[in-house]
């Protein structure tokens, strides 16, 4: 096949070691795993995007209900539709890989739920961030009464400075408290 | 006095009419004065000053109050406008439209409830300010994280040197400037470019280690990261190739290229060495963090024993193969028993104490002398004619074993703590629900059913909390309380007073085993059965692991009664009940070694019969082990899914398991002095361990509902492993080296008062050869002989302790200070935010009137 190590360059490689908190093994097994998503005549092509249909075909990715989420915030692609490269691809693996640090990690669980994009977590976000938890079904939702109460005392407990949504040092002050955090949000491939 | 105040207000007034003025200019023209107004002195009278000034304060204000609001509005005038010009471009970005259509769609959802989210009320003009809010832009924006970036990059180097160039100091240091709104696209996009600028920039000025740090941590893509890491260090080279390089600084460029590359060719070997790496990863795949962390325990201990075995095997265990000792002629032969008992064949091996030898091993001389027992005090042979390649045995015994208990001690205390200042965060304020929402997901978990089945704990824990939030004031009734109560002391009573008996039946049975293997060995009956004889020695092994097997039953029934609501107390409770039971057993056990058998006279080489005992109790708790495994998962789940046709499997017990192999490992150190060869077995129990346990979860096992959490319990059992379990394996081994004599037939410390004068015999040898070292032995007498130094010691430790412990009681008030302003600084946030709300509504009316009345007209 000829799509093992030998497709990144040495300094390429060397590269992506510098820029990211995966090692040589883990680009390496990344590459393999990237490079079986693409049919043949695509592996030759630089910087070839993987559309997120694909992608969620990974088994570490199927099962997880933010799997749209993830693939939206890592993605590069202007018009955002999800779709991945190969260094997003490796942006992904390393945010969610052993050694990276609780503010990258609690950065990217942040932008995975924040569902608009705006920059904060509003009440919206958080309702679609706890049907995820919870699941889709109709036997494991809360019910609106339950959802109401839950997401007002989980801004009650967490917003700070009162403004009605959790931002981003707010959401890392909680992620803080919660020790198992760090060791929860990997994805080993 | 009246003037002064006068001149403060007034300086006030100024100082908050000039826009231009910085803030700390305001503060220095305000503070020295008000200082003055109220010196501190505290007396009625000088309060009452002070109210005075206040009040006058807020009267100047009332009187100045037209020109501040006049000023403001002009103020909000010139941002409106600018607003009004480039409000066409705005409405038209999709994000604007997503926001619009949410609240819009939101407030039919909570129109009830409008209160509650003031934005809703806001107009959109408002809204895009709120949106632009510093805080909010560095969520999502990458020219806000480049800001912030640049930021951090910029207080590193003014750690690092102390005087940047005037030019990098930024006009507006705060990320927040950027993406006011108010550019158009070019200057925005011109302001991020020299905003990257000045940050490439920066990281070029950076050392090489905190420039890969920086840019590993910024969340931005790989690509922009590369561009960035790029054009560093294209203008590095330039500035290289610009000015004139002395060799010797580009050999250390070079140097440390090459160390780094080295370094990271060496840690990703030690990433590939990653034992279990598939195994774990399916382990978590369908459990996630709370059996995996079982399994990284039981991979820690590993690497422990895989640390003893490495330095007894290379310092005594290698040494002494290769220079066997003369070994009586009636050695017994192989019969397979001794596999289970460790005694018999395997007693005159390098596994036990008694097998080493109390000489110096000599290269040479070997041939001549070696075989003799020659004592340490005339060790040297005269017709040994070279003194290099000898090996002291007794001392190396000695120092091996002090050393690896010595690393083993810094390794434990080291994890405990990093773990400690992990999970135990200097904060008491309690968020349960926002954590529980925000970290319980388990990326990890990949099993389509375990998601499920997570998602169904999720939801009912969350139903759970939400209950018990709002009835957190049900009190029980007297009765019920009076019950409960009482059935909490019947499973205290029977816990404790099962263990007491247990430990009483230990402490007699293993007497009883011990006088009649004493008689046997005395009885002139001419024909002895070896066999049995070996046999009966297991007896003692089994009843203890038969108790530490069925108690823990009993204990759970014990829970079960009581019925605990909170998980986490039902699961402290448990550990507290096998703690109890180990730990007293062990203390049994350690006395009945080193207090009877140790001081048998009749015995050959007690710590050899020591050693022999501690493996037996480390392979009869294997095997119970596995008995447990197979019975109470492997047959349970067949019981439970066959006869009951319950869908339900066993649950995984993490806590249970995890103290099984603390105890375990406990046997192992205690055994470390008497049978060097210990810790192989204990690796390769381990070994089996996990694989068996793995197919046992894998097969028997479902996940456990409750919650679990995994580093306040992983930092628990470290702390359990180094409390009772090291510390009490170090305490009986240094009582054992210091105040026990070692047995005169056997060992390398044969002849001599205590283990611990192989060290000083040696110290004062060495005095002897050479009298320049007397300051050696004098230090040697004072430091370890003298019990005040370890008094000092522990003295000092006490007191860093103590001033570590007021030093967190300092900054939890300076949390609390700071929680407190940050909260106060919200209340400003809104209160700004619907004053500019108000102005802008009063600024619109007028333009929408005069709006419509051009439309009318």
């Amino acid at each position: 096949m000829g799509t093992t190590a030998s497709q990144i360059g040495k300094d390429r490689l060397a590269e992506y070691q510098e820029l990211t908190f995966l090692t040589k093994q883990e680009i390496l097994l990344a590459h393999k795993k990237f490079s079986e998503l693409l049919t043949k005549d695509e592996r030759d092509l630089q910087n070839i995007r993987v559309p997120m249909e694909t992608i969620l075909t990974l088994q570490e990715l199927k099962s997880n209900p933010f799997r749209n989420r993830i693939c939206h915030v890592f993605s590069t692609s202007d018009i955002k539709n999800g779709s991945l490269t190969f260094e997003d691809f490796l942006d992904l693996l390393s945010a969610f890989s052993d050694s990276a640090t609780l503010e990258i990690k609690s950065h990217y669980a942040f932008r995975i739920f924040d569902f608009d994009d705006d920059g904060t977590l509003d009440c919206g976000d958080l309702e679609k961030l706890v049907n995820c938890l919870t699941g889709e079904t109709d036997d494991t939702r809360l019910t609106s009464e339950e959802m109401r109460q839950l997401i007002s005392n989980i801004l009650e407990e967490s917003d700070i400075d009162k403004d009605g949504t959790v931002n981003l040092s707010e959401f890392q002050h909680v992620i803080s408290r919660s020790p198992d955090f760090v060791s929860s949000f990997k994805i080993v491939l | 006095m009246t003037h002064s105040k006068q001149s403060s207000v007034d300086l006030y007034w100024n100082a908050s009419l000039n826009p231009d003025e910085p803030l700390s200019s305001y503060f220095l023209s305000w503070h020295p004065v008000f200082m003055s107004v109220c010196p501190p002195v505290r007396s009625p009278v000088d309060e009452e000053g002070v109210h005075d000034s206040f009040n006058q304060l807020i009267e100047e204000q009332s009187q100045h109050g037209g020109r501040s609001d006049a000023y403001e509005l002009q103020e909000l005038q010139r941002e409106l406008d600018e607003e009004g010009r480039d409000i066409v471009p705005y409405l038209s970005s999709p994000g604007h439209d997503l926001r619009e259509r949410r609240t819009r769609g939101r407030e039919g959802e909570w129109a009830d409830d409008e209160a509650r989210d003031p934005g809703e009320r806001w107009s959109s003009a408002t809204m895009k300010i709120l949106s632009s809010m510093p805080s909010r832009t560095i969520g999502r924006s990458r020219g806000a994280i480049i800001s912030q970036y640049y930021n951090r990059t910029m207080q590193l180097r003014r750690h690092k040197q102390s005087r940047p160039a005037i030019r990098d100091f930024s006009r507006s240091a705060r990320p927040s400037i950027r993406g006011y709104g108010m550019e158009d696209s070019t200057d925005a996009e011109g302001a991020e470019v020299t905003k990257r600028e000045r940050l490439v920039n920066n990281l070029q000025n950076l050392s090489v280690n905190d420039r890969v740090r920086m840019l590993r941590a910024m969340p931005l893509s790989v690509a922009e990261k590369s561009e960035l890491r790029r054009l560093a260090l294209q203008k590095e080279r330039r500035t290289f190739s610009g000015s004139q390089i002395p060799c010797c600084s580009r050999l250390k460029y070079y140097i440390i290229i090459a160390v780094r590359h080295s370094w990271y060719s060496w840690l990703s070997f030690l990433h590939s060495l990653q034992l279990w790496q598939m195994a774990l990863k399916r382990v978590s795949g369908r459990f996630g963090t709370g059996v995996l962390s079982y399994f990284l325990f039981l991979k820690t201990l590993l690497f422990f024993n895989l640390f003893l075995f490495l330095v007894m095997g290379a310092f005594m265990v290698l040494p002494q193969a290769v220079h066997p000792p003369v070994l009586p002629s009636d050695r017994r032969a192989f019969s397979g028993l001794e596999l289970l008992t460790g005694a018999g064949y395997f007693s005159d091996t390098v596994m036990y104490y008694g097998y080493y030898c109390n000489y110096t091993l000599r290269e040479q001389c070997r041939d001549d002398g070696g075989g003799q027992n020659i004592s340490v005090s005339n060790g040297t042979t005269p017709d040994c004619p070279t003194k290099h390649l000898s090996y002291n045995m007794p001392l190396a015994y000695f120092f091996t074993i002090v050393l690896a208990f010595f690393i083993t001690c810094i390794i434990l205390v080291y994890s405990m703590s990093k773990s400690f200042g992990q999970s135990f965060r200097i904060d008491k304020s309690h968020s349960i629900l926002a954590v529980k929402v925000f970290c319980s997901w388990d990326f990890k978990v990949i099993k389509r059913t375990s998601v499920k089945l997570m998602s169904e704990n999720i939801c009912t824990q969350l139903k759970e909390l939400l209950a018990e939030v709002n009835h957190k004031h049900v009190k029980n009734t007297l009765c019920q309380n009076l019950w409960r109560l009482m059935v909490h002391c019947i499973a205290w009573a029977i816990c404790i007073s099962s263990t007491i008996a247990c430990v009483i039946g230990i402490y007699f049975f293993s007497d009883f085993m011990h006088q009649d293997l004493q008689y046997r060995a005395r009885s002139p009956l001419p024909i002895k059965n070896h066999l049995l004889d070996e046999a009966s020695l297991l007896a003692l092994p089994v009843v203890v692991s038969l108790i530490n097997l069925l108690l823990p039953g009993l204990f759970n029934l014990a829970a079960w009664m009581e019925d605990y609501q909170s998980p986490s107390v039902c699961t402290y409770v448990a550990i507290g009940r096998h703690l109890m039971l180990k730990v007293s057993v062990l203390i049994v056990l350690c006395y009945h070694w080193l207090g009877r058998v140790a001081n048998e006279t009749q015995m050959q080489c007690w710590e050899s019969f020591v050693g022999q005992e501690l493996y037996r109790f480390l392979l009869m708790d294997f095997i119970f082990t596995l008995l447990d495994t197979l019975l109470g998962e492997f047959l349970w789940r067949l019981f439970s899914t066959k006869v009951l046709k319950r869908k339900r499997k066993p649950v995984f017990d993490i806590a249970r398991n995890v103290l099984d192999l603390i105890y375990g490992q406990t046997l192992a150190w205690l055994g470390v002095l008497f049978t060097p060869l210990l810790p192989a077995v204990q690796l390769l129990k381990l070994l089996l361990l996990f694989y068996i346990k793995k197919s046992s979860v894998m097969m028997n096992c479902q996940n456990p509902r409750k919650p679990y959490r995994v580093s306040q319990m992983t930092t628990i059992f470290i702390t359990l492993l180094c409390f009772p379990s090291f510390l009490g394996a170090s305490v009986c081994v240094t009582y054992t080296m210091w105040s026990i004599r070692p047995s005169s037939s056997c060992g390398p410390f044969r002849g001599l008062k205590t283990m611990f004068q192989a060290g000083k015999r040696w110290v004062e040898e060495l005095e002897k050869d050479n009298p320049k070292l007397s300051v050696l032995a004098r230090a040697h007498s004072y430091l370890v002989e003298n019990p005040f130094f370890l008094f000092v010691g522990a003295g000092i430790f006490l007191i860093v302790i103590y001033f570590h412990s007021q030093v967190v009681d300092g900054q939890r008030k300076i949390i609390s200070l700071l929680q407190e302003q940050i909260e106060n600084e919200g209340e400003d946030k809104k209160f700004l935010i619907t004053r500019l709300q108000s102005i802008h509504e009063q600024k619109r009316t007028p333009t929408q009137r005069l709006s419509s009345q051009d439309s009318s007209c």
